[in-house]
């Protein structure tokens, strides 16, 4: 083992714990709180790789506006964990059946991608996630499909605004 | 040991630096609150603290010492993990900008070439970015776990201010990085020292939408709506008392330098004295100027901070937004499509 297979096992657990606790907890806030850490570890994930600006963005766009914006709504609407609705056993037994098949679905996708076993994550390799290849590669290679999500963004938010105007 | 391979000196230079940049801060903040009390005695004619030792320079450690020696309070109705965190975050976001501000060149000091930044990453301004983005969580966390609704309704303020004015903030910034090229803060500072100019002169109208933006992010008047003591009691941390508090209100300030470090480094050429050539003297003493230089740059921008404090009333709320979203993001847009047209025409 060495520093960053400890880094790398480490970030993992953590990303797991927080994972879990995001479902665990009860009160929505502290959801919303541990999801931050569980980006926060994929960020470090993406730093291992050598993915430094990815690893920033995600914390920018991930940790820092969007769950901001989760917090905010969960403030303003003050949800309690006294007034959360009790779910039928139904509802209860329905989740239970689709997330377990999404979880076999996953397992099979992993499986049958490529033999994993005895494959080391490749470690501070690699340059796509470094700022200046990735910006060739997304306004080169890319263009098209990049300018095409913009604009995709932008009708998303235009249409935001206007439900909003309502 | 294969284990830890490290070269260990390396830590310790780090830590060492890590230390001291860390304590000269929390120090200069401690004296930001005296020179702002100053300076607002001095903007309202009156003599201002002058009573605790020779011209009132103890007074931030009295002050300190009050803040410390007070009863800790955690209401009963709070949640009381978070409301213990809050003000640590609020502190830790506020610290960790200066990982990657550039305090000078570097020392040469028993044969190591020692760099006075502690880390040049290659995305410098958007690790700050992050950070700021992670300071709102400290009034927002703190904000709610108060169970207070004053607090809730200022952390709400809070947070839908940051993230207005980190827009334009960041639009500002895109329209500098165009012209620097590079995301790291100690590329930017060494091309504005060898280049000609400083990058106020390529980008004036960006420096005054990031200033302004950065007034809004340090929360400071006239964008001191999160702390609006006449609407809100008395914000975020109404229900905090002694060092917590001071955590928070300490870490307005240590915002406010670590803001005025960034502007200095992004905009008015960082450690560079200018009409000085540096390589007149020893490597040494030429850095050790070179962080003089920086220091009072922070210092003039700290002053700028405080004088439009007491010069100028707060805001209303929807001005706020509305200076924001329909003049500060707009004008911002007109500034990167103006660079790009002028970038585009010299090729």
């Amino acid at each position: 083992m060495n520093v960053l297979e400890i880094l790398f096992y480490s970030l993992s657990v953590f990303a797991l714990i927080s994972a879990i606790m995001v479902l665990i907890s009860k009160n929505p806030i502290h959801s919303v709180l541990w999801l931050i850490l569980v980006f926060f570890a994929i960020s470090g994930h993406y730093i291992l790789l050598n993915a430094q600006f990815l690893a920033i963005v995600n914390i920018i766009v991930y940790a820092g506006a969007i769950m901001v914006l989760f917090l905010f709504v969960i403030m303003l609407i003050n949800v309690k964990k006294d007034s959360e609705p009790q779910k039928l056993l139904f509802m209860k037994f329905a989740g239970v059946i689709t997330g377990g098949s999404f979880l076999i679905l996953l397992i099979a996708l992993v499986k049958q991608a490529t033999p994993l076993v005895g494959k080391v994550v490749l470690l501070k390799e690699g340059t796509i996630g470094l700022i200046n290849p990735l910006g060739k590669a997304l306004f080169s290679d890319y263009v098209v499909p990049f300018e095409i999500s913009s604009v995709l963004f932008l009708s998303a938010m235009v249409g935001a605004v206007l439900i909003g105007k309502k | 040991m294969t284990l830890l391979a490290f070269d260990w000196a390396f830590i310790i230079e780090k830590l060492i630096l890590i230390v001291i940049i860390v304590f000269a801060s929390l120090g200069i903040a401690l004296y930001t609150t005296f020179g702002e009390r100053k300076v607002a005695a001095i903007l309202q004619d009156r003599p201002g603290p002058n009573r605790a030792g020779p011209f009132g320079l103890l007074q931030p450690l009295a002050d300190g010492l009050k803040l410390i020696m007070k009863e800790e309070i955690i209401p009963n109705a709070s949640s009381k993990w978070l409301f213990i965190l809050g003000p640590g975050l609020a502190m830790t976001a506020s610290l960790m900008t200066c990982a990657v501000i550039p305090w000078g060149t570097s020392l040469h000091l028993f044969g190591r070439t020692i760099e006075l930044q502690i880390a040049d990453v290659n995305i410098g301004i958007l690790y700050v970015f992050a950070v700021v983005s992670m300071g709102v969580y400290g009034i927002m966390i703190g904000g709610w776990a108060s169970n207070n609704k004053f607090s809730l309704m200022s952390a709400l303020r809070a947070a839908s201010q940051a993230i207005s004015y980190e827009i334009a903030m960041g639009l500002a910034l895109i329209a500098l990085l165009m012209t620097t090229g590079s995301l790291s803060l100690k590329t930017i500072v060494a091309d504005q020292v060898t280049g000609h100019y400083w990058n106020i002169v390529y980008q004036p109208l960006g420096f005054l939408i990031f200033f302004i933006c950065a007034m809004a992010e340090c929360n400071r008047t006239p964008f001191d709506l999160p702390e609006a003591e006449n609407e809100l009691n008395f914000g975020y941390h109404q229900e905090y008392s002694s060092m917590k508090l001071g955590f928070y209100l300490f870490a307005e300030y240590v915002n406010m330098i670590m803001s005025s470090a960034i502007m200095a480094c992004m905009y008015f050429g960082g450690y560079d004295l200018p009409f000085f050539d540096e390589s007149t003297v020893a490597p040494n003493i030429a850095a050790m100027i070179g962080v003089g230089t920086l220091l009072i740059k922070i210092v003039l921008f700290i002053f700028l901070f405080m004088w439009i404090r007491w010069t100028i009333p707060r805001f209303r709320y929807d001005q706020l937004m509305n200076l924001g979203w329909k003049k500060m993001i707009p004008l911002a847009l007109l500034n990167m499509l103006l660079t790009g047209a002028i970038i585009l025409s010299k090729l």
